[in-house]
């Protein structure tokens, strides 16, 4: 469970182009299923899905993981809960070029120094169950955009997160490959993950397993009900 | 200690991917780098060389040499010294020399006229070193004519051509008989060059100085060790010098490496902040980039001083080598014995490597700091 | 003056050290000044990231320290022939009075930039960095020290008159000359030979007592540091003359030389990881209190007294191994 008190994210501090991105955010995610937080960009959904997510450090506030203080954690511990607790998807994919598949899949956990076939396998098995296992060894470039997002996904499960944040996932695609995606995303839902999607895409609103749905404005918050 | 090793294997592993994916930005400071470190290196390597040549060269050499001073110049030394000297308690043998230099407008050379007595040669006989053989095309049996004090020339005629791989000294060397050095430059008869002492027990040399400079007041006597110190200070000093000046050239290497290293491509700054956010940290980042300054300093290094070595030693060009040899002006074709020195890799290390450390940390280390979350706001 | 390639490489890596220690520590300062781990402004989140950039720097400065050192008895081995009198490394040395206390400066500060790093690394397994102000107030210390090493070594290298006729190791090292090191060599091997397998066995004992009492470790600290003293002049007293086979010769550096088949570099790089490894378990030691830190620092203690206890067994073992198989008999 994550719970904010009084969260505030401030970025240029005290320069004239001072900006505050998030102003007092109280709010508590539970485990399991789909929270979406919707509102128009710059509402500051995403910098609180930064938050959540261990990229970044409140300005002021407090976040905690599971009753574990994580707002005033360094960033080499903040990476430490990220790379076991999260998994991310973002708007662009963000792969690498150059690299494989099956690499790009394997890139979250280098730090981590698996044995090598052990995470080879492991990649496989989720490109296998996203029904790429195939294109296991091509290049990044020569992917099509819903098997780029399936690819971004296998990546983002690869070291096993209890959370799968995604950004704005269905941004870059058409109506049909984003159920694709949304279908992927409910599925890990089932399984018992914790996804959390920043979108303002009605499609991603009325998907399956979506149990909250979060309203953002000018940085705070301005609705909250169940689905 | 397993994850630690086979985490370091993983950044290695995509480290050369990525040195392979931005290859031309890597490929201009590899050459650069490599190019340094053989600019450097071939000043180490011939200088190293020309002091070990040297060495081996004095090392036949009597131990002490004596010669006769007036007015503080160089003059020639008496035949009746040779008896004192001979007396001196702890010298085995004296002998008179007699050389001298000979310049040849034809190829506006020095040449390096010696008596050989040694070498039981014909009134006008000479032997000569390869590189005059070379240059004036003389093979053996051919007469060279050389003008007298007189102005009447003396045909001297080519008995042998030393050995070219022998010694750096005796390229230009010629050697000749008594009568034909006496004929040429017509010294005061009784009279020699300056006289060289053979010395019973080596460590009495300094002793045997002491009492020949006693013994015969205007007589400078030199020892062999200090000629071997005085060519030893004279190639340290003219390396230290060439590695000043090559300051300049270090200096603007650190600038394209820093300017390289700050400037990060727009790609390479996405694949960070990538890594960043997929749960990389900025120690693994730094530490991935540090392994890339490391491979690319190793290639280099590696590269630059493979081709210095094989420059100094078996290459044509001598790249340095006037600097470095001095005022000699007939260049013999000898060939460097090959020697690597630990002294000169840790310096070559420290002058070449380190630089590129210090000019990349800070540049590296605002690479790694970008923000994780910079892929979800961009 | 005297001037070599590696003279000029030698003031290039100190005046790099000393500068990027001192940009360190100029971090340092404002770290001590503004450090608050519970603060999540900018300011806080630009002084973290600092850290990253001062613990490369001193990573860097260990490196070429090391450089540095080898380096340095390496450059005065080479002048040897330079000077009348002076037959190796030590003769150069002690040319002018810069020569021993630059390398004495280096050798600390090469202790000290390994100690700050071991301190870095257990600091940073503690989530609120709780080692941060003891570790920046180090390096305060060793910047000084890193510029002091600057000024003796361009003090010494400008004082190298090559005409001076100067003390060989034969007669700074041999028994009829006074100072520290001629008391060293005059040690009668006997009990030198016992002294230091006594000093072997006083750091086994309070190594293997640290492993179980934590609080011992300022003790194995300073064994750690005797033993590196006792071991140093051990190899002046006696163990140079074992591997050089010759009574009189007690010169430290001429077992780096390739005609004693280089076996100095198999005998210090263990002597001095280990003497660095024990420094750093003891002075870590005491801090195992913060709550932060409980479990890490027993844990990185155990290792590094392990490491440190390897390293000079490796070392005695060495020395055993160099005196068994002499030719030189020194004691009846």
């Amino acid at each position: 469970m994550i719970e904010l008190t009084e969260v505030s994210k401030v970025f240029n501090q005290g320069r004239p182009n001072e900006c505050r991105a998030l102003r007092g955010i109280s709010l508590r995610l539970e485990c399991g299923g789909i929270t979406v937080f919707k509102g128009p960009s710059g509402s500051g959904k995403t910098t609180l899905l930064t938050l959540v997510g261990c990229l970044a450090r409140p300005t002021a506030g407090r976040i905690t993981l599971d009753g574990q203080l994580l707002s005033n954690l360094p960033e080499r511990f903040l990476t430490e809960v990220r790379r076991h607790t999260f998994g991310f998807v973002f708007q662009q994919f963000n792969l690498i070029r150059g690299l494989t598949v099956l690499e790009n899949v394997m890139l979250p956990a280098y730090p981590l120094g698996r044995p090598h076939h052990q995470l080879r396998a492991a990649a496989q098995t989720l490109l296998d169950r996203f029904g790429i296992g195939g294109k296991a060894g091509s290049r990044i470039e020569w992917l099509s955009g819903g098997e780029a997002q399936r690819t971004a996904l296998a990546r983002a499960l690869i070291n096993d997160p209890a959370m799968v944040i995604a950004d704005e996932p269905t941004a870059n695609l058409d109506s049909a490959l984003s159920r694709e995606v949304l279908a992927l995303l409910g599925e890990l839902a089932l399984q018992g993950r914790t996804v959390l999607i920043s979108s303002h895409d009605p499609l991603v609103f009325a998907a399956d397993h979506v149990k909250r749905l979060i309203e953002l404005r000018d940085g705070q918050m301005v609705g909250d009900g169940s689905c | 200690m397993p994850a630690l090793l086979e985490r370091q294997k993983y950044l290695i592993d995509y480290t050369l991917a990525a040195l392979l994916r931005h290859k031309t930005r890597n490929l201009g400071l590899l050459l650069v780098y490599a190019l340094l470190v053989f600019l450097f290196s071939s000043v180490l390597l011939l200088s190293q060389s020309l002091r070990r040549e040297a060495a081996t060269l004095l090392q036949d050499t009597p131990e002490v040499m004596v010669q006769r001073l007036v007015a503080g110049r160089h003059d020639l030394l008496p035949a009746a010294w040779l008896e004192p000297l001979r007396r001196i308690r702890g010298v085995s043998a004296v002998q008179g020399r007699l050389w001298g230099y000979y310049y040849d407008p034809a190829v506006k050379a020095n040449y390096t006229l010696m008596v050989a007595p040694d070498r039981d040669l014909a009134a006008n006989d000479i032997l000569i070193g390869a590189a005059l053989a070379r240059i004036r095309q003389l093979s053996i049996g051919d007469i060279l004519s050389l003008p007298t004090t007189t102005g009447k020339p003396l045909p001297l005629k080519v008995a042998g051509i030393l050995d070219a791989a022998s010694e750096l000294l005796s390229a230009d060397l010629m050697l000749l008989s008594e009568t034909g050095y006496r004929t040429l430059f017509n010294p005061p008869p009784d009279t020699y060059t300056d006289a060289v002492l053979t010395v019973r027990n080596r460590r009495e040399a300094r002793t045997v100085a002491e009492k020949i400079a006693l013994a015969l007041p205007g007589s400078r006597p030199i020892l062999r060790t200090e000629i071997l110190r005085t060519y030893d200070a004279v190639f340290n000093w003219r390396e230290g010098i060439v590695f000043i000046t090559l300051g300049a050239v270090l200096l603007a290497f650190m600038i394209l490496a820093w300017d390289k290293a700050a400037g990060l491509s727009a790609e390479e700054k996405r694949e960070i902040g990538i890594l960043k956010a997929i749960g990389w940290e900025t120690g693994d980042i730094l530490r991935m980039k540090l392994w890339e300054g490391a491979l690319l300093s190793l290639t280099a290094f590696l590269a630059g001083y493979a081709l210095a070595y094989w420059q100094v030693f078996y290459g044509g060009t001598r790249l340095f080598a006037p600097v470095l040899k001095g005022w000699a002006m007939l260049y013999p074709d000898f060939r460097l014995t090959p020697a690597v020195d630990l002294l000169h890799v840790l310096a070559l290390l420290a002058v070449t490597v380190l630089p590129y450390i210090v000019a990349t940390l800070i540049p590296i280390w605002r690479a790694a700091t970008a923000d994780p979350d910079a892929v979800m706001r961009g | 003056m005297l001037m070599t390639s590696a003279m000029v490489a030698l003031q290039g890596i100190a005046l790099s050290v000393a500068g990027t220690v001192l940009l360190a520590s100029g971090f340092a300062w404002r770290i001590l000044r503004c450090w608050d781990i519970n603060s999540g402004s900018e300011l806080q989140l630009r002084l973290e990231r600092r850290t990253y950039l001062i613990s490369t720097l001193l990573g860097f400065a260990l490196g070429a320290e090391l450089l540095s050192l080898l380096l340095f008895v390496h450059t005065a081995e080479s002048l040897s022939s330079q000077f009348v009198g002076a037959m190796c490394a030590t003769g150069v040395l002690n040319i002018n009075g810069f020569g021993f206390p630059a390398l004495l400066l280096k050798i600390t500060v090469f202790f000290l930039a390994a100690v700050w790093l071991l301190l870095n690394r257990v600091d940073h397994q503690g989530r609120d960095y709780p080692l941060i102000r003891v570790k920046y107030g180090l390096l305060l210390l060793i910047a000084p020290l890193t510029v002091a090493e600057l000024a003796t070594q361009t003090g010494y290298l400008l004082g190298l008159e090559p005409e001076v006729i100067t003390s060989c190791c034969g007669s700074l090292f041999s028994s009829e000359s006074h100072g520290v090191a001629a008391e060293l060599s005059s040690l009668p091997p006997k009990p030198a030979l016992i002294g230091f397998y006594a000093a072997g066995m006083l750091i086994l004992g309070v190594g293997l007592a640290f492993l179980r009492r934590i609080w011992l470790g300022p003790v194995f600290a300073a064994s750690s540091l005797l033993l590196f003293g006792v071991a140093i002049a051990a190899i002046i007293a006696f163990l140079s003359l074992y591997v050089y086979e010759n009574p009189n010769h007690h010169c430290p550096f001429c077992l780096l030389k390739a005609g004693y088949n280089y076996v100095g570099y198999a005998l210090y790089p263990p002597l001095f990881a280990a003497t660095a490894f024990g420094l750093g378990a003891g002075i870590i030691a005491p801090f195992h209190r913060i709550a932060s830190l409980q479990t890490v620092i027993p844990n990185e203690v155990r290792r590094l007294t392990r490491l440190a206890l390897a390293g000079f067994w490796l070392f005695y073992m060495l020395s055993t191994g160099l005196i068994l198989q002499s030719g030189l008999i020194l004691m009846g």
